[in-house]
C-alpha cells in the first residue's frame, strides 16, 4: 500500500503522544508552524494506558492559550488512530493541510507568507 | 504547601504592555508542586506571550530563571547581576516572591503572574484542596483532624449550621459540610461525647486578626 500525503506535513516521531507537551506544541506555533496536530494511537488503546488521553488535555490547554492570544485554536489538533490505518493517517494529513489552507498563514509567522 | 492558579494571559499580558525586555522567575518551591510557577510554566508562559507579542507586531524578548525559593534571602540574591538588565520582571512565586524580590532588589518593577490561593495539598492529580487557614492556633486535635476552621465556611467551631444538608455545605454543591464529617467520623469511633466539651473561645489574635504576623526563632535568629 503506496499512500501519499501532502509534503507540507513535516513527521516528528515520538514513542508515545503522552511525550508531547504543551511546550512542544507551543515552541512549534512560536516558531511559525501554521498548524501542528498530534497523531495518537485509538482511545482506550495506549501502551502506556493513558499517554494519548493526557495528550488530548494538553492540546486542549494548547487550544485554549491560542484563543486567549486570538490565534485560531482550531492550528492545533489531536487525532487518534492505530498504526495499521495507513488510509486514515493519510486522510487526516490532507484534512488538517486543507484546514490550515483555509485559515492561512499563521499570524506569528514573520513572512506570513501561504 | 501553598496552592496559586496563574492568572490569565490576558492580564499578564496587560501587565508588560509596554515593555521589550523581560525575566520570567519561576520558584522550585510550593508553586512547582502545585504545577504552577515551576521551569515548566515559566517555560509555557514565556512562550505564550512570545507568541502573542508576535502577533500584535511587537516582538519582545524573554529570558527564564527559576530559583530555589523566592521566599529566601539567600535564593533572591542569586538574582543580583540580571535583574536589572529588564524591563520588568514576572514572578511565578506565591505572593512571597514578587514582595522579596521588590524588598531586595527596590529599583525593578516586579509583578506576580499568580493568585495565591491557600494553603492545601492534592487529592488528586491536578487537583487541590485548603486544608489549613494558618489561623496561628492549631485546634484541629479536637476535631479528629479535621479543620473546621478551614474548611467550614463560617469556620464554626461548636458544630454545623442551618446550611448544611446531606453532608453538602449551602455555599456550594461541590464543597462537603465539615461539620457533617466531622460528626459522622466521631460516631464512627463511639467518640461523639468529644463534641459536648464546650470550648474556650478561640484567641483569633494570632491569626490575620492581630495583623501581619512573624515567628521568631530565638534559638536561630542573630
Amino acid at each position: 500500500m503506496r499512500l501519499s500525503y501532502p509534503p507540507e506535513v513535516k513527521i516528528i516521531q515520538v514513542p508515545c503522544t503522552g511525550r508531547v507537551d504543551i511546550i512542544h506544541l507551543l515552541n512549534a506555533v512560536d516558531d511559525g508552524a501554521d498548524g501542528v496536530y498530534v497523531a495518537g494511537c485509538l482511545e482506550g488503546e495506549c501502551h502506556y494506558r493513558t499517554g494519548n488521553l493526557r495528550t488530548r488535555k494538553k492540546v486542549e490547554y494548547v487550544k485554549k492559550v491560542l484563543k486567549e492570544i486570538g490565534i485560531e485554536p482550531e492550528r492545533v489538533e489531536m487525532y487518534n488512530l492505530s498504526s495499521a490505518q495507513g488510509q486514515r493517517f493519510a486522510e487526516i494529513a490532507h484534512e488538517m493541510v486543507e484546514r490550515i489552507k483555509g485559515l492561512g498563514p499563521s499570524p506569528v509567522r514573520s513572512d506570513k507568507a501561504a | 504547601m501553598i496552592v496559586a492558579d496563574r492568572k490569565s494571559l490576558e492580564e499578564i499580558l496587560t501587565m508588560v504592555e509596554e515593555k521589550k525586555k523581560i525575566l520570567i522567575v519561576g520558584c522550585k518551591g510550593c508553586v512547582t508542586v502545585c504545577n504552577v510557577g515551576g521551569s515548566k510554566e515559566v517555560e509555557i508562559l514565556a512562550s505564550a506571550i512570545g507568541i502573542a507579542r508576535k502577533k500584535s507586531g511587537s516582538a519582545i524578548e524573554i529570558d527564564q530563571t527559576i530559583i530555589e525559593r523566592q521566599c529566601d534571602t539567600e535564593y533572591v540574591d542569586q538574582l543580583q547581576e540580571s535583574v536589572m538588565k529588564y524591563d520588568a520582571v514576572i514572578s511565578m512565586a506565591c505572593g512571597v516572591g514578587p514582595q522579596f524580590l521588590s524588598e531586595a532588589y527596590p529599583d525593578q518593577k516586579f509583578y506576580p503572574a499568580v493568585n495565591t490561593t491557600f494553603y492545601g495539598g492534592a487529592v488528586a492529580h491536578g487537583v487541590w484542596e485548603e486544608r489549613c487557614a494558618g489561623c496561628g492556633t492549631c485546634v484541629i486535635h479536637h476535631y479528629d483532624g479535621l479543620c473546621p476552621v478551614a474548611r467550614c465556611a463560617k469556620s464554626l467551631l461548636h458544630g454545623p449550621c442551618g446550611g448544611s444538608s446531606q453532608g453538602i455545605c449551602e455555599v456550594s454543591k461541590e464543597t462537603a459540610c465539615i461539620w457533617d464529617t466531622i460528626v459522622l467520623k466521631k460516631m464512627e469511633q463511639g467518640r461523639l461525647e468529644d463534641l459536648l466539651v464546650v470550648k474556650d473561645p478561640k484567641d483569633w489574635r494570632t491569626a490575620r486578626d492581630g495583623g501581619p504576623r512573624r515567628s521568631i526563632r530565638e534559638e536561630l535568629a542573630d
